[in-house]
């Protein structure tokens, strides 16, 4: 099919395998529509906060969607955003009480950023862009595929930094003792290169994937190029 | 109570500490609007004008929730205050300065997203700051955030004139500037004892 | 799955009225939502952190067995911390006792600004050397293999073994400012050698541990004979 993605999209609606699916991969939050980057680069020095900050993230992406959903036709459209700030940041205040329940290391670990979530891009665009005009139950899935997709682009980007950086991966020692670790991978600097770096990687095997298949442009590369040119663009 | 002095605050945020460059805040803007200098600085300046409003507003808003003892609030508080104040600012610049407004578009209602002005809201109270500290701080966050902004538009737009590979530009390109920025930010540290 | 196209009356603005109680209508469930996550999680937060508390004190005090927790009032009062939130400018501190219920020695936090962040301090006092002694880092973001070496560094924990805190003939401050110094050049019982290559990080242990001491010390030390006692 020839015609530009946003097009095809509409055309059916996506059966509920397609929601969840959606943010996994193809649209990605982290590495396709480049959003929620601030706990994205402060946060990843470590699998295990890449994964905590992930899994958080989704709870509240599910949770506001899913209240949003619910909520659409009763929320009148000068008020929306209002509202779903006000809908978003509960969410996140739950989860800023369960994670110092779970576990004070954690907390002390993930820090302000838990509540930042508030803040995330990806949160207010998927329930302005998405949860606002479908049921809950697609809108839920929808939600949770985003909020897993966006964990696992953390995690990509906290595995790298954590082995180079700390010679560790989840915490285990993956060398011995002579290992001199890369520190400026779990410093500020750090997160911005891995982050160029996985961007390169993938922009690499686009390259020569489509080199392969001259002509046909694969849906990854169309969505990819488009939305790399900028940041926060919600849908 | 923190025991920082204003020049040590002041000195942090704008430099070793910076609010892009070594704490991550307002990363939407500074990878989506460096393109030019001549929308990055006013943006920068509009987004430390909220901050510092933020600031203000959360100070004062952080001293009735705990009269009140309505501390789980918190959060919720400080995100409308700076909805209202985002929208307050809209406003001032649509009436007075209408090309800014056109130029800047769907990113100054952004700023309510701004992980900086939630931030600085945020630390001034972890850290308990008093009155004096979260206004030098939130000054300093606006001061450096710009700088940060400005630093990276000038450079994207003199390596727009280059020739790079085609594979590094766009994001991946401009997550390196911004990588060697912040390496470069990284040698301002100790400053202010 | 969204509404149909609305009828001509629709396109009118919502009324104030349908705005506000929107507004309300969600404000209350999310009002109500995060009220009960707060009562939910409340004890067992505040039982972590109780949790974390006792840690640090044992690592300062190794043969301390108990721990009760106190406030040190601004007047001077000594009390022992109930559950609720403490008064402004109240210190707390922590009164450790032994596996035969004698009096061990006191612990504190202090904490100031590091290389990146807060760095917070617990350290424990024994009154029979006027001195700390030693320390347990209690939260830290220093960079990892330079500034979090305050962690592992034999030599900078030693500094800690037996510091000088005495205070001065009034009692009113400590005889002595507890002070960093270049690594090397400690010659003083109240001086800390830093840890060379990692100056930040080692000062901002040595201001957080004197800050603390500076404020809570001359509160407690007339009182310590109220702590001798287990409760």
């Amino acid at each position: 099919m020839s015609s530009p993605s946003p097009a095809a999209f509409s055309m059916a609606p996506p059966n509920q395998w397609e929601e969840f699916t959606e943010g996994m991969w193809r649209r990605n939050p982290v590495f396709v529509m480049v959003l929620g980057m601030c706990p994205t680069l402060a946060v990843t020095v470590s699998a295990i906060n890449s994964i905590s900050m992930g899994l958080a993230t989704t709870f509240v992406l599910a949770a506001s969607c899913f209240l949003v959903s619910l909520l659409r036709r009763l929320i009148p459209k000068e008020v929306r955003i209002a509202t779903y700030i006000v809908i978003i940041a509960t969410f996140v205040t739950v989860v800023d009480y369960a994670v110092q329940a779970i576990s004070l290391d954690l907390y002390e670990a993930l820090g302000a950023y838990i509540q930042l979530i508030v803040a995330n891009c990806l949160v207010l665009g998927r329930a302005e862009a998405h949860a606002a005009r479908a049921a809950p139950i697609p809108a839920t899935l929808n939600a949770i595929g985003m909020g897993l997709g966006f964990t696992l682009g953390l995690t990509m980007i906290g595995g790298v930094r954590e082995i180079l950086g700390a010679g560790a991966f989840f915490g285990v020692p993956l060398f011995g003792p002579g290992f001199q670790p890369w520190v400026v991978m779990v410093l500020p600097p750090g997160g911005f290169f891995v982050m160029a770096g996985w961007l390169l990687l993938f922009a690499i095997v686009r390259r020569r994937m489509a080199a392969r298949n001259a002509g046909a442009a694969s849906s990854v590369g169309s969505s990819a190029v488009a939305a790399s040119s900028g940041a926060c663009h919600g849908a | 109570m923190a025991h920082e002095s204003l020049g040590q605050i002041l000195l942090n945020t704008i430099l070793s500490g910076n609010f892009v460059l070594a704490m991550f805040l307002g990363m939407c803007p500074f990878l989506g609007v460096t393109h030019s200098v001549a929308v990055a600085f006013p943006l920068g300046v509009a987004t430390a004008f909220v901050i510092v409003i933020a600031s203000v507003s959360a100070y004062l808003l952080n001293w009735v929730l705990a009269l009140a003892h309505l501390e789980f609030l918190r959060l919720i508080c400080y995100i409308v205050v700076i909805a209202s104040a985002v929208q307050l600012v809209e406003m001032f610049v649509k009436k007075h300065y209408p090309a800014l407004f056109r130029a800047l578009g769907i990113y100054l209602p952004l700023i309510t997203t701004n992980c900086a002005v939630l931030g600085v809201a945020l630390f001034q109270t972890a850290r308990e700051y008093n009155f004096a500290q979260s206004l030098t701080f939130a000054i300093g966050g606006g001061v450096g955030f710009t700088l940060a902004l400005t630093l990276l538009a000038s450079v994207r737009e003199r390596v727009q004139l280059a020739d790079t590979p085609e594979v590094v530009q766009g994001t991946v390109l401009v997550l390196i500037l911004a990588g060697v920025l912040s390496l470069a930010f990284m040698g301002f540290a100790g400053l202010g004892g | 799955m969204n509404a149909p196209a609305k009828s001509p009356a629709a396109f009118q603005a919502t009324s104030t009225f349908t705005l506000l109680r929107t507004l309300s209508v969600v404000s209350a469930i999310c009002g109500l939502i995060i009220v009960v996550s707060y009562m939910a999680t409340l004890d067992r937060a505040k039982a972590n952190r109780r949790l974390a508390a006792q840690r640090a004190v044992f690592k300062v005090l190794p043969d301390a067995v108990t721990v009760k927790d106190y406030l040190a009032l601004p007047n001077g009062d000594i009390v022992p911390a109930g559950g609720g939130d403490p008064p402004p400018g109240a210190l707390r501190f922590y009164s450790a006792y032994d596996a035969e219920g004698r009096f061990e020695g006191i612990a504190a936090e202090g904490a100031a600004k590091g290389y990146a962040d807060m760095v917070r301090v617990m350290f424990g006092y024994r009154e029979s050397c006027h001195c700390i002694v030693g320390i347990g880092v209690v939260s830290m973001r220093e960079t990892p293999g330079i500034g979090d070496r305050i962690l592992t560094d034999k030599a900078f924990l030693t500094n800690f073994k037996a510091l000088d805190v005495r205070l001065n003939d009034d009692l009113s401050a400590l005889a002595n400012e507890v002070k960093v110094v270049k690594h090397g050049a400690k010659t003083q019982a109240w001086q800390v050698d830093a840890i060379s290559g990692a100056t930040v990080t080692s000062r901002a242990v040595g201001k957080g541990v004197n800050d603390a001491a500076q404020l809570l010390l001359p509160r407690l030390v007339p009182k310590l004979d109220q702590l001798r006692e287990k409760p």
